[in-house]
């Protein structure tokens, strides 16, 4: 039947796989996530609890506008650019979305170049990644200034419809983009330590005092492709529907 | 255990995923460019999210080779968010309703 499973991290286990195996994982009296560093788990625990959040405002967002008598305001005109006197759907919304999926790519590719321990490449890549995302970001800044200032749509109401479109905007785009933020702040700091060579000398952080290791590097990728994770929901059903 | 520890794969296969990536997000834009309405437009944007959203997780995220065990730690609560949706759709459609009910009563 099930077999405990001893964790002697000098040497790899033979796990069983499937079923068997998450019975095996769970009812051992040792730690369940096996061969994962703890950093890596207690992040996918996070993005787990930050997923809750993220889908509380989309679920809220979708009652308020299935609810709502008034017409919601058209976010293919909204958010349309106009372009060589031709006025384009969409058109910010869709290259952000493109340099948001590009920094997920540089990323992905940081976290293969630091396991092998690429300095150099790690150190470009993640610099790549966070320019993006501040792009990403200023884009953003641009968005909310023309709707606020030109368009004149407000949390409370707004000139094109419904009233509950300014607070659903904010509050969701809002929110990702503190997100972004965030990530494109902790991406300098993990290129910081790349570049200055912590985790190949294994050099205590400041903050937990933890071993630099190049895994920082995967815990950061899991969050940062989560952000944009989150703008793909948020694409779909806020932009599209 | 840092010898055996960590997630190598070969370059290529997260430059396909990212351009599967930039396809179907292309794929998308355009279903609102063409102006697609109604149920054909719901099933496409509704794949093409879930689809990018499966590529990020198992590939990006690394989610495909990691062990069971983990995965379901994390996937299968996130399904419990389908009662969430559930419970959200019935409101909002009961709400409506009153909406509708007591707004056009007060016009009589």
């Amino acid at each position: 039947m099930t077999q405990a499973i001893q964790t002697r991290p000098a040497t790899p286990l033979p796990l069983p796989e499937g079923i068997q195996g998450i019975v095996a994982d769970w009812s051992s009296d040792q730690r369940a996530f096996k061969n994962v560093p703890w950093g890596k788990a207690m992040m996918w625990i996070f993005l787990l609890s930050d997923t809750f959040i993220f889908s509380c405002f989309l679920i809220s967002y979708m009652t308020v506008r299935m609810s709502t008598t008034e017409p919601w305001p058209n976010p293919s005109e909204v958010f349309g650019l106009t372009l060589l006197g031709r006025s384009v759907p969409l058109l910010l919304i869709a290259i952000m979305t493109f340099v948001l999926i590009s920094s997920s790519g540089t990323m992905a590719m940081a976290v293969k170049f630091g396991y092998e321990k690429n300095k150099k490449m790690t150190f470009i890549l993640l610099l790549c990644t966070a320019a993006l995302g501040a792009t990403f970001v200023g884009m953003q800044a641009f968005e909310w200034t023309k709707l606020i200032v030109h368009e004149g749509i407000r949390p409370w109401g707004n000139p094109l419809g419904a009233a509950q479109f300014g607070a659903a905007f904010f509050m969701i785009t809002g929110f990702h983009g503190t997100h972004v933020s965030i990530g494109v702040i902790f991406l300098l700091i993990v290129a910081t330590k790349v570049l200055r060579g912590d985790l190949d000398h294994e050099r205590p952080g400041f903050l937990t005092g933890r071993k630099g290791k190049y895994e920082i590097v995967e815990i950061m990728g899991l969050y940062w492709h989560f952000v944009d994770l989150v703008w793909v929901f948020i694409f779909a059903v806020f932009y599209l529907w | 255990m840092a010898h055996v520890e960590g997630q190598q794969h070969p370059i290529g296969i997260y430059l396909k995923i990212w351009a599967l990536l930039f396809i179907l997000s292309t794929a998308s834009y355009l279903v609102d460019y063409f102006h697609f309405q109604g149920y054909l437009r719901w099933f496409l944007i509704i794949t093409f999210m879930l689809m990018k959203a499966g590529l990020i997780v198992s590939v990006f995220m690394h989610m495909l080779w990691e062990r069971l065990a983990m995965v379901y730690a994390i996937l299968v609560p996130t399904l419990l968010l389908m009662v969430l949706l559930g419970i959200g759709a019935l409101e909002a459609d009961y709400t409506f309703f009153t909406r509708g009910v007591f707004f056009l009563r007060g016009l009589f």
